[in-house]
């Protein structure tokens, strides 16, 4: 069988996930390769968690969250980003392609940028080939 | 009844952890009296491998494994120590989570021996010759060396009772721990020997425990520029510091001499993975985005003590 990515979308309940679930409601379509994981703020992804989904195989971990100024928990954006930046050099220095994890605010609203930043990460992850470190199930 | 009996052996490590044995000082002889220490390798006791070996699988009660898996010696005999050992302990850093010297995995060992053996500027060695495992001398006498191995740490290889961090483990700690393994008294196994507060919870430094707000760090220093000003938190000051996230076993100790935390100690229960848990909370620590671009080397710098126990453990080869 081909190679399909698998994609992890790490996605803030109050922006994110609504964008995703307005895509649906509009009826844009967009990979499925991408597999949705709900939380209830950027701020609440540890590095840990992006850590862990590629050590498991995921070819690429994408995160969604509020645009500055819109977030539910007011600062959890503004903490994401910082622990976004930082562990993307570590990965970079570890031999992480630092393609293979991206960090995007999309809101409630933007249903058809969900579909699109979708359509494109899939599109980079399908360029970059699978994850070196795959040993996750292979389902 | 007899006494509990006690096996150590040192791995891929630097005496360190034995020293903070030996630094029990006045409690040693006490220690020493209520234990029958069959096996102390490489530094302490006159033993052989083949003692260790010759003993009955199960017959020692503890058994502290300090330094981290480097070859296949030391991997031969953590497989010995679990199978004569009833309770093995990942004594320091180095056997629980790798150590310093596991950063040696950003590195390949093809890469290590030739920096070692041919490229270092000090180096004569026209003809290349590497160190090699086996050697025939005279056609008859095979003399053997253990082969080099990516560093791995105590569970990676076999099961593990209890870890203990702390490079080395304060003795103040491996007093509380000898005590509590004497006692029995000892946590779930799997588990850490640790009191369970981060290193900040007992840094007096901490505005938070001076009933003060906690500020943000609004430059990223090295350890080098300046002088920190010793009332104050170092991360506020913005030398970065592990210390939210390492047990604080140790008391505190480089905090309260203006050194900032490096890990040593080990996670604080909860915690799957040390260096991104610190990259995590440093980063919210800082005023704004920016900074972390100041942040020299963030592997070396979180890693430091961990890098065999993280989730990646090593460099990814392409």
């Amino acid at each position: 069988m081909a190679w399909e990515p698998r994609i992890i979308v790490i996605a803030c309940q109050w922006c994110t996930y609504q964008g995703a679930d307005l895509a649906g409601s509009l009826r844009y379509s967009y990979p499925p390769t991408v597999h949705i994981i709900r939380v209830p703020c950027s701020g609440r992804v540890e590095p840990e968690f992006i850590a862990e989904a590629i050590k498991r195989g995921a070819d690429g971990v994408f995160i969604g969250g509020c645009h500055f100024g819109d977030c539910h928990y007011k600062e959890g954006n503004y903490k994401a980003i910082r622990r976004f930046k930082l562990f993307k050099r570590l990965a970079t220095d570890l031999g992480v392609e630092p393609e293979r994890i991206q960090l995007e605010w999309i809101s409630g609203s933007e249903g058809k940028r969900f579909a699109e930043a979708m359509t494109e990460f899939d599109a980079k992850i399908r360029q970059l080939g699978p994850n070196p470190l795959k040993e996750g199930a292979n389902v | 009844m007899s006494k509990p009996k006690l096996a150590y052996y040192l791995a891929g490590g630097c005496g360190g952890c034995d020293m903070s044995i030996v630094d029990l000082s006045e409690a040693l002889v006490d220690v020493a009296m209520a234990l029958d220490i069959v096996f102390w390798a490489p530094t302490v006791a006159d033993a052989k491998y083949k003692d260790l070996e010759a003993m009955p699988s199960g017959s020692i009660d503890v058994g502290l494994f300090s330094g981290n898996v480097r070859n296949s010696e030391h991997e031969h005999i953590a497989k010995v120590m679990r199978d004569k050992c009833k309770v093995l302990i990942a004594f320091g850093i180095c056997a629980a989570l790798g150590g310093i010297k596991s950063l040696v995995n950003l590195h390949t060992t093809e890469e290590l021996m030739e920096t070692a053996y041919i490229y270092t500027y000090s180096t004569d060695n026209p003809e290349k010759i590497l160190p090699q495992t086996s050697y025939v001398v005279d056609s008859k006498y095979e003399l053997t060396l253990p082969k080099l191995m990516d560093a791995r740490t105590l569970d990676q290889v076999v099961k593990v009772d209890y870890y203990i961090g702390g490079c080395p483990p304060h003795h103040e700690h491996v007093a509380k721990a000898v005590t509590a393994l004497l006692s029995g008294q000892l946590p779930p196994a799997g588990s850490w020997i640790t009191m369970g507060k981060a290193v900040c919870e007992v840094c007096d430094k901490n505005p938070v425990l001076k009933g003060q707000p906690k500020e943000f760090a609004k430059t990223v220093k090295r350890v080098y520029e300046g002088v920190p000003d010793s009332e104050k938190c170092l991360m506020e000051q913005g030398y970065l510091c592990l210390g939210p996230v390492t047990q604080g076993d140790c008391g505190s100790k480089c905090p309260s001499v203006d050194i900032p935390c490096r890990g040593c100690g080990g996670p604080i229960p909860g915690v799957k993975d040390f260096g991104l848990r610190a990259v995590s909370a440093v980063a919210s620590m800082l005023e704004n985005e920016e900074l972390v671009d100041q942040i020299p080397d963030p592997v070396h710098l979180f890693y430091r003590y961990t890098l065999a126990g993280s989730f990646l453990g090593k460099r990814i080869k392409r």
